[in-house]
């Protein structure tokens, strides 16, 4: 039942001047979910979760949480948490009364104030440090403490703006699991912004791929993976060998294409409404391309090899198809630079667009 | 070469300070007529100066008409500094200019002005045309520093504090007002140090009943040439350095003063 959702987004539409930032913008987002806005600067993706916030006004289009319309309504009675990417911790309180200070907006009893604090407190474990300033924590404890006071007022929604994003590499990896553990014990719906895909796809239950003010995709990180709907988010999300190839034939849900003299079978519904002998684009997983010692391939030679441990990425010129990316595992990879290898196609499940 | 540069700083600094060091040095001359150098060393003009009624009463009134006028500046350019931070209206580049750029205005024009208008509704030369006009020669510099200090505070803070259920005049009071005190405290302080020397306008606007010490000092030097000048200034400096020491302790002199956007 729609009336249920988190949120939802009915064609939300938002123009600064003549550029139209956001074009009708539809979601739904389920009670619990974590749903993240994935896409480059200037996608539209801040804007949107601005105005899921109310900092900003649409221009069109209706917004809801929770059931409630909230279009018209100001920040303060939405009634949500939200993690800013410098934390915006108020540098003349303490840590306890950072996290204390939507309760007191609230009018919640000091008792209860302090009960719900020294609760978040230990939540987000950083129950030492209540009388800390902010100016006196790493940037890991105050992103916790920012995470704590958007949490204790228990909000309809979290929004996060790329949270981690000034946070160095293993303190990153770190609060996306302690954040995502937190979100799922809480159950607290979830929208997060970010333009990294990995923290994108670790963390979501669901992504929105956007791209120049639009929702490309909305699905699972599987999903957006392995059968994306968009060149856009072929690209953006993980790598790709790119083949102009052209369109044989469509049969139903599957679809003939022939790329670099081999025949593919692709998804027909990426086509759209392209027809038999349309020129298109082929995309392969470079995980999808195996080094073979005989059968059906492309001859080439390795111009670029780089070990990464569990496994190693090559790129293998071909006369017939270009460059083409490998991934194959570590232990395998064995072929130095200008030797010559067939690369084989074996299972790929390549995806194709019409250009 | 470090040398040199140092020399050229030295003699730079000693070119500055040369007339209120000599100011000082002949505070503490015996002799009854200012000369310099000294021949005997004697505190005899400190005490005249301290105990001379005019200079008494017109410290008062300096002191009094320094702090009301500055507080009256940063009330009305808190509230000004803010409109312009936060709002678009028309003309507000002019307002801007106008605003932070009065320094183009002689402080005898602002005197004689207010003089015409006290004349005009027959309020001649009482207190309050002497603080309308510290406050008209203040404000800009208050509005300055308030206006930076607004400009420094991440808008965000107050974002936060929306979301969190805050209505916008709780927001004010409780993020805003205290991420500003520096630069409330500061702006208060640089205007009453301004406000304390200001000598030009208040020679027009007050009088015998209502002078401030600047006043004061010059009807003395009218009449008398002796030391004791020398050593009301040799304090006037001692003060203004005492607070500006504490304003740089507290709260940063650059940020007062606008030459530090206080980002670093």
């Amino acid at each position: 039942m729609a009336a249920t959702d988190a949120l939802r987004l009915e064609g939300v539409t938002k123009r600064f001047g003549a550029v139209t930032a956001l074009h009708e913008a539809w979601l739904n987002v389920r009670d619990g979910e974590f749903v993240t806005l994935l896409g480059p600067s200037g996608c539209g993706k801040t804007t949107l979760l601005n105005l899921i916030a109310g900092f900003l006004e649409a221009d069109g289009g209706e917004i809801f949480i929770g059931g409630k319309l909230v279009t018209t309504l100001p920040v303060w009675e939405r009634d949500l948490g939200m993690v800013f990417q410098s934390y915006a911790l108020f540098p003349h309180m303490d840590v306890a009364r950072n996290i204390g200070y939507g309760l007191r907006a609230r009018g919640i009893s000091k008792p209860e104030e302090a009960s719900r604090v020294a609760e978040a407190l230990a939540l987000v474990r950083l129950s030492a440090l209540a009388d800390r300033r902010p100016k006196q924590l790493s940037g890991g404890q105050q992103q916790r403490v920012a995470l704590a006071r958007a949490l204790v007022i228990r909000p309809r929604l979290l929004l996060l703006d790329e949270p981690f994003s000034a946070l160095d590499r293993n303190l990153r990896a770190e609060m996306q699991i302690e954040l995502k553990e937190i979100q799922h014990r809480l159950g607290v719906t979830t929208i997060f912004v970010t333009h990294d895909q990995g923290e994108a796809m670790s963390m979501s239950d669901r992504v929105a791929v956007m791209s120049e003010g639009r929702i490309l995709q909305l699905d699972t990180p599987e999903a957006i993976y392995s059968r994306p709907a968009h060149p856009f988010v072929a690209g953006f999300i993980g790598d790709a060998t790119v083949l102009p190839g052209r369109l044989l034939a469509r049969d139903g849900n599957s679809a003939q294409v022939e790329a670099a003299g081999l025949h593919f079978t692709v998804p027909a519904e990426p086509l759209g409404m392209a027809q038999a002998g349309a020129a298109v684009s082929l995309y392969i997983r470079p995980e999808h391309l195996h080094p073979i010692e005989a059968g059906l391939g492309l001859d080439g030679i390795v111009i670029s090899r780089a070990f990464l441990g569990d496994r190693a990425e090559m790129v293998v010129e071909c006369t017939a198809g270009g460059r083409l990316l490998l991934r194959v595992p570590g232990a395998t990879a064995r072929w130095p630079l200008g030797a010559p290898v067939r690369v084989g196609f074996e299972g790929a499940a390549p995806v194709a667009f019409p250009v | 070469m470090i040398l040199g540069f140092r020399l050229l700083v030295l003699l730079l600094l000693a070119f500055v300070m040369m007339p209120a060091v000599v100011a000082i040095i002949a505070a503490f001359d015996a002799r009854a007529i200012i000369a310099f150098p000294p021949k005997e060393f004697s505190w005899r003009w400190f005490q005249r100066a301290l105990s001379y009624e005019d200079f008494r009463t017109g410290f008062m009134h300096s002191v009094f008409v320094a702090i009301i006028a500055s507080t009256l500046s940063v009330l009305i350019g808190s509230m000004a500094a803010y409109a312009m931070d936060r709002y678009s209206f028309h003309g507000k580049a002019t307002l801007e200019a106008l605003l932070l750029a009065p320094l183009a205005i002689p402080h005898f024009t602002i005197g004689l002005g207010a003089l015409i208008l006290a004349a005009q509704i027959g309020q001649s030369r009482g207190w309050p045309v002497v603080i309308f006009a510290h406050v008209i020669l203040v404000l800009p510099f208050v509005l300055r520093s308030l206006y930076i200090s607004l400009k420094n505070i991440d808008p965000r803070l107050e974002q936060a504090a929306l979301s969190l259920g805050a209505r916008p005049a709780r927001v004010i009071w409780t993020v805003t007002l205290p991420a500003l005190a520096p630069g409330l405290a500061g702006g208060w302080l640089f205007a009453a140090i301004l406000s304390f020397n200001e000598f030009t306008a208040s020679l027009f606007v007050t009088s015998q009943r209502t002078q401030t010490l600047p006043v004061a000092m010059y009807n003395y030097v009218r009449e008398y040439a002796d030391p004791s000048m020398a050593a009301i200034s040799a304090l006037y400096i001692l003060v203004t350095t005492i607070l500006l020491v504490i304003a740089n302790r507290f709260l940063g002199l650059g940020r007062i003063l606008g030459t530090d956007d206080g980002r670093n």
